[in-house]
């Protein structure tokens, strides 16, 4: 068995390495310094995160990968403010956060839209909180619908549109506050194969029309290359980031690029080290044959 | 090509769940109509419509179907003129026929005891009662119950104690609320509001306890504050429940009535029922617990229908309302210490995803 020969995936052709070097230019919205979180469980602590260290510069994406239960969502939680760090700052814009607020919108795996609100008064809620008059509201809120494509449905309630709606409604409702940040915890994580497909083109598209600067936990290796300027790759136990690993595809991105040699490079990196080769062998369970049609199906 | 009549949990179209109900009422109609008028069929009784020579018994008087017959054969015996009879059923099981002559009178003719006030008036006064005791239940228990499922702080403060009055069967408080209230309606008022409060209090909070934490973190990140999370999310959050359970709770609120009227001075449909129980008038007790049954049904059918036009975003998940209030009531009230739940278990619930159109 022979396997493609590819390129190193750090390796970027002059024009994605010039793009970096803007990137890197771009001031930095979002810091993590020496991030750390206990949880006090029933059989003592557990550490579910030591030392991270990243930063995020203005309209970049990166996606957070790592295996199930290496603390992506612990951090996007802390990111957001819903969990306490037990050591480390967090800044935004070089400010320390100290718990929610609508600079950093958020949209959750779980549908999270307001079961008694329609499409439009979703959208509406944030920019009602911030005491926006309800005329200049649902002004905005109609632009926020139009925007992720839903207009027929404003008026609609939550139950009466399909999972990938309902995510395009709570990413609209995130974006209505104009947040600095956009974290999103696997977002698309429940929906079908194809659905997902179309929500990362629209996602892409929104992005690149909309000032906001995106970090997105995922477990799916394709979704976290296609989106990201650079994946964040988490170890697990306690969770540190292995790798940030700047992703050499040139934009813009299209899933045609899925099979391109830089993508595929990039993604044996992750599976790598997401998969670590010395692991124990997969077992193989004995099966008794049951079947007396030929042999032919190997 | 039609769906089988039992098939596990598929609910039956229309056309063929509308005859279903009726048969529901019609099933037991028929039955208390067979009872009565087929005469093979139980009359267990004899009314003696001709005493004939007999001494022991007199005309209109009613026995069992053994001691008639032995009475007979001795009259027979002893060459009297026989008896004779009708075959009857019991005097507390009327005919319908009676019931709805007595339901039709309890409305048209004055009651026979002058002063007494006619079968609406009675119906008036009971219903008032209910309400007003009702009203002031959920006047005190609703907020109450808000604040405890909201704030750990006013659960732990708050609920154990009620958690105990509810044991407390509230008839047991009549003498007491007679003492303090004294006489009319106030104690009886008191009375159904202890038999609903205690109770709408921890339902309340159990149900406030149910919303989806997740609405609650996905309101903070979009900027709102404490008091906004309970105003914006958690009240309009809930209200669709709280509506459901306070209909329940009216449900109750009947039984707690009929209790209550019996309480110092007798009064409304209560009343009405036990007196014409004690002048043996059978078919107007019936007609005071149809009135009551009708009331409550009416009643909840309403506030049913209301319920899916107040809250048109909630009326698809119908739960069957007992087990779901039970569940309420005695369902686990908050992780408490010693449970620490995982920040990541806020998992997607399992809903089946429809394709983008």
């Amino acid at each position: 068995m022979s396997t493609l020969e590819l390129p190193d995936y750090r390796q970027q052709s002059p024009e994605v390495a010039a793009r970096f070097k803007r990137l890197h230019e771009r001031p930095v919205v979002l810091e993590a310094r020496a991030l750390g979180k206990v949880f006090d469980g029933a059989n003592g602590q557990v550490e579910a995160l030591r030392d991270i260290n990243f930063t995020v510069h203005r309209r970049e994406i990166i996606t957070v990968i790592g295996q199930s239960g290496c603390g992506k969502s612990t951090l996007v939680r802390i990111l957001a403010g819903l969990e306490q760090q037990s050591s480390g700052q967090l800044l935004l814009d070089g400010k320390p956060v100290t718990g929610p607020g609508p600079d950093r919108g958020m949209v959750f795996q779980g549908y999270t839209l307001f079961p008694w609100l329609t499409v439009k008064q979703n959208v509406m809620f944030g920019l009602r909180m911030k005491g926006e008059s309800s005329h200049s509201a649902q002004r905005d809120a109609k632009m926020w619908v139009d925007i992720v494509g839903l207009t027929p449905f404003l008026d609609h309630y939550p139950h009466q549109l399909s999972g990938g709606m309902k995510q395009r409604v709570a990413i609209a409702r995130a974006l209505a506050n104009q947040p600095r940040v956009l974290l999103m915890d696997e977002p698309f994580g429940a929906l079908d194969a194809q659905t997902r497909c179309a929500m990362q083109t629209y996602l892409l598209q929104i992005w690149k029309n909309v000032d906001v600067t995106i970090i997105f936990i995922t477990h799916d290796l394709d979704e976290a290359i296609l989106l990201a300027d650079r994946v964040l790759v988490l170890e697990a136990r306690p969770g540190r980031i292995a790798e940030v690993i700047e992703v050499s595809v040139p934009r813009p991105r299209s899933s045609d690029q899925m099979l391109s040699p830089e993508f595929l490079a990039t993604r044996r990196r992750l599976d790598e080290l997401i998969h670590p080769k010395s692991d124990q062998p997969i077992e193989r369970p004995h099966v008794f044959r049951m079947t007396l049609v030929g042999d032919d199906v190997e | 090509m039609s769906t089988p009549w039992l098939a596990v949990r598929r609910p039956l179209p229309a056309r063929r769940a509308l005859p279903l109900k009726a048969v529901a009422f019609l099933v037991p109609i028929v039955a208390w109509c067979v009872v009565s008028y087929v005469p093979f069929v139980w009359h267990p009784q004899r009314l003696i419509t001709d005493s004939g020579g007999s001494t022991n018994y007199s005309t209109d008087q009613r026995l069992e179907k053994a001691a008639y017959e032995t009475e007979q054969s001795e009259l027979i015996k002893a060459g009297q003129p026989p008896m004779r009879a009708t075959a009857v059923n019991p005097i507390f099981l009327p005919a319908p026929h009676q019931v709805g002559e007595a339901l039709y009178k309890a409305f048209t003719e004055p009651p026979a005891r002058k002063g007494t006030p006619w079968l609406h008036e009675r119906i008036g006064h009971s219903v008032s009662l209910l309400l007003k005791a009702f009203a002031l239940a959920c006047l005190f228990a609703v907020p109450l119950g808000l604040i405890c499922g909201t704030f750990d702080f006013f659960s732990k403060l708050i609920e154990p104690f009620i958690d105990f009055m509810r044991y407390l069967p509230a008839p047991a408080f009549g003498a007491l609320m007679i003492a303090i209230f004294s006489l009319q309606d106030a104690p009886k008022i008191a009375v159904i509001f202890i038999g609903l409060f205690f109770n709408m209090l921890l339902v309340t909070a159990n149900t406030t306890r149910t919303l989806d934490p997740a609405l609650l973190e996905a309101a903070q990140t979009l900027g709102a504050s404490r008091k906004r999370l309970v105003s914006s999310v958690v009240i309009p959050g809930v209200l669709p429940l709280l509506y459901t359970d306070l209909r329940i709770a009216l449900g109750f609120g009947w039984v707690y009535l009929t209790i209550a009227e019996t309480i110092g001075e007798m009064s409304g449909i209560t009343e009405f029922i036990n007196q014409q129980g004690k002048f043996r008038n059978y078919p107007n007790v019936f007609t005071g617990i149809i009135v009551l049954g009708v009331l409550g049904f009416i009643t909840d059918q309403f506030l049913g229908w209301l319920g899916g036009v107040l809250f048109p975003w909630h009326s698809r998940r119908k739960a069957g309302w007992i087990r779901t209030f039970v569940r309420r009531l005695t369902s686990e009230r908050s992780n408490s210490g010693f449970e620490v739940s995982p920040p990541h278990a806020v998992v997607a619930k399992p809903e089946v995803n429809r394709v983008d159109a």
